[in-house]
C-alpha cells in the first residue's frame, strides 16, 4: 500500500471517490487495514463502498453503525466493515472480538478510526476525509 | 401449559433493552418486560455495546423472574423457549442466548432461535389477534428499512432493504446534526410538529424506477450543506424547520414504496413494525396513500414497536407449529439476514 501514502487529493464527485476505492482495493492484501477518519457526511462509508466494488464484493454495503461491524465473503478477499462511532476506546473494539478480524485473513476498513487508534497497528492506512469547498467535493488525506 | 394455554417465553437482548415475556398461544401477552438502557446511552449518543452486554448480564435474570412472576407461571408450565439470535450486537445477544439455552437445557423445554426481523413482524400478532399472513410488512427501525412480503407464517421474502443508512439511523443521524440528540426519532418526531414540512426541499430519493430499495445517507449530507449555507448568509436555523423537511423527505419515500409493493403483489395489508414505524408523520402519510388503494395499514402500539420480549415468544411459536427446532448448538449470528 505504500505507493498510495503521503498524499493529498481534492475530490470533485462521487466519481472520483470511487475512483480512489477501486486504486485502494487494487493494493489490499490480506491483514490490511484501512482507517477511516472525518466527520459526519465527509463520504467514510461512500469510499468503503467503493473498495467492496474494488474488492469484487457484490453485497450491497449498508452503513455497520448500528451493529459495528459488517463482514463481506463475495470478494476477492474477506471485507470487514467496521463502524466504532459508538465505542468509546480501542479497548472495546477488542473487547467486541475485533481481534480475530485485524489479524485475519481480510481486509478491515475502519470508520471513525480516531477513536479506536490506540489498538490499530502503526502501518494501518489512514484516509482523513474532510468538506471539500463545495457541496460535492471532498478533500482526502492518505497517511 | 397451564389452563389449556401453549406458553412461550420471549428472550430478546440484542440491543439497547433487556426483555423478557411470556406469551399465551402465540397471541395473548400474559406479561412484558423491558429493562431499558437508552439512559445510559442518551450520554453517549448511541449504544455502546460493552455496556450493553455488561447491563443485559446484571438483568437477564431478573427480567426473566419478573415475567414468570407476572404472568403468574413458574418454569414447568412453559411448553417453549424463544430468544433473539441475531441481528444485533455479539455481545448482547450472547447473553440472551446463553440463558436461553441454559434454561432450556435445565428444564428440558424446546428451544427456538428467533430472528429479530421476524418478531417485529409477529408483533403485529399480539396486536391483532385476527391477522393471517398474507400480508406485506414495513420494518423501519435504527438498524432496518425493510420492505418484506410474508406468504406464510414461517416464510418472509425480503423485497428491498437499505443501501446504505437505515431510516432510524438517518433520524439520529440528522438529529446529531442539528443539536437534537439522541434518540434521533422521536425527538425529530416532536420538533417536527412545530416544524414547516416545506421548509428546506430534501430530495426524494426513489433509486431506479421500480426499486423499492432505499437510500437515506444523501440526506444527512444534505442537511450538512443546508446548515452550512444558512450560517455563511448569516440567517438563523429553524430546527424544527429542518426537522419536519428532513422527516417527510425519509417517511414519503417509505410510504410510497411500501404501498407500490402492495400493489404490486396484490396485497391487501400492509403491517408496520420496528422502532420507526411509531413515528407519528410516518402513519400518516401511509395510511392516507394505502386507503385511496384500498389497502388496510396495520400498525402494533409503540410499546410492540420497540425491542420486546414478547415479539419473539410470538414468533417462535410459529415457527415451532411449523416444526421448527433449535438445538443447543445456537449462537449468536449478529449479522444474520432477514
Amino acid at each position: 500500500m505504500k505507493h498510495l501514502q503521503n498524499r493529498k487529493l481534492r475530490l470533485n464527485s462521487e466519481e472520483e471517490t470511487r475512483a480512489l476505492g477501486l486504486e485502494i482495493a487494487d493494493a489490499l492484501e490480506p491483514g490490511d487495514i484501512i482507517a477511516l477518519i472525518g466527520d459526519l457526511g465527509t463520504g467514510k462509508t461512500a469510499l468503503t463502498k467503493y473498495i467492496a466494488e474494488g474488492l469484487g464484493i457484490k453485497e450491497e454495503i449498508s452503513s455497520p453503525t448500528f451493529t459495528i461491524v459488517k463482514e463481506y465473503r463475495s470478494g476477492r478477499l474477506p471485507l470487514y466493515h467496521f463502524d466504532v462511532y459508538r465505542l468509546g476506546s480501542g479497548e472495546e473494539l477488542l473487547d467486541i472480538g475485533a481481534e480475530d478480524m485485524l489479524d485475519g485473513d481480510g481486509v478491515c476498513v475502519i470508520e471513525w478510526a480516531d477513536i479506536a487508534a490506540d489498538v490499530l497497528p502503526a502501518d494501518s492506512l489512514v484516509v482523513k476525509l474532510d468538506y471539500g469547498d463545495s457541496d460535492d467535493s471532498r478533500f482526502a488525506e492518505i497517511l | 401449559m397451564k389452563n389449556g394455554q401453549f406458553l412461550t417465553l420471549g428472550i430478546e437482548t440484542s440491543c439497547d433493552e433487556t426483555a423478557a415475556s411470556v406469551v399465551a398461544d402465540g397471541r395473548v401477552v400474559m406479561s412484558n418486560i423491558i429493562s431499558s438502557q437508552i439512559d445510559i446511552h442518551t450520554a453517549y449518543g448511541g449504544v455502546v455495546p460493552e455496556i450493553a452486554s455488561r447491563r443485559h448480564l446484571e438483568r437477564i435474570n431478573d427480567v426473566i423472574e419478573r415475567a414468570l412472576k407476572e404472568a403468574d407461571i413458574e418454569v414447568k408450565d412453559i411448553d417453549l423457549i424463544g430468544v433473539t439470535y441475531g441481528p444485533g450486537l455479539v455481545g448482547a445477544l450472547l447473553i440472551g442466548v446463553a440463558a436461553a439455552k441454559a434454561m432450556a437445557y435445565a428444564a428440558d423445554i424446546p428451544l427456538i432461535g428467533v430472528n429479530h426481523m421476524h418478531g417485529h413482524i409477529a408483533a403485529n400478532y399480539l396486536e391483532h389477534h385476527d391477522l393471517e399472513p398474507p400480508f406485506m410488512a414495513l420494518v423501519v427501525s435504527g438498524g432496518h428499512t425493510e420492505i418484506v412480503n410474508v406468504p406464510a407464517y414461517n416464510s418472509c421474502e425480503k423485497l428491498g432493504g437499505t443501501r446504505d443508512d437505515a431510516a432510524g439511523e438517518a433520524f439520529d443521524k440528522v438529529a446529531r446534526v442539528i443539536g437534537l440528540g439522541y434518540p434521533g426519532g422521536p425527538k425529530i418526531d416532536k420538533a417536527a410538529k412545530e416544524g414547516d414540512p416545506e421548509a428546506v426541499q430534501f430530495k426524494r430519493v426513489y433509486l431506479e424506477p421500480g426499486s423499492l430499495d432505499f437510500s437515506f445517507s444523501g440526506l444527512k449530507t444534505q442537511a450538512l450543506n443546508y446548515l452550512n449555507s444558512e450560517r455563511q448568509a448569516g440567517r438563523e436555523i429553524n430546527v424544527n424547520d429542518v426537522a419536519a423537511s428532513f422527516q417527510e423527505a425519509v417517511v414519503e419515500v417509505i410510504a410510497n414504496k411500501a404501498v407500490d409493493a402492495a400493489k404490486r403483489y396484490d396485497q391487501k395489508r400492509i403491517v408496520m413494525a420496528g422502532g420507526v414505524a411509531s413515528n407519528s408523520r410516518l402513519r400518516a402519510l401511509i395510511s392516507a396513500a394505502a386507503s385511496a388503494a384500498g389497502i388496510e395499514v396495520l400498525k402494533p402500539s409503540p410499546v410492540l414497536c420497540t425491542d420486546n420480549g414478547a415479539m419473539i415468544a410470538s414468533a417462535a411459536y410459529y415457527a415451532y407449529k411449523s416444526g421448527e427446532r433449535t438445538d443447543y448448538e445456537l449462537d449468536a449470528v449478529p449479522g444474520l439476514e432477514f
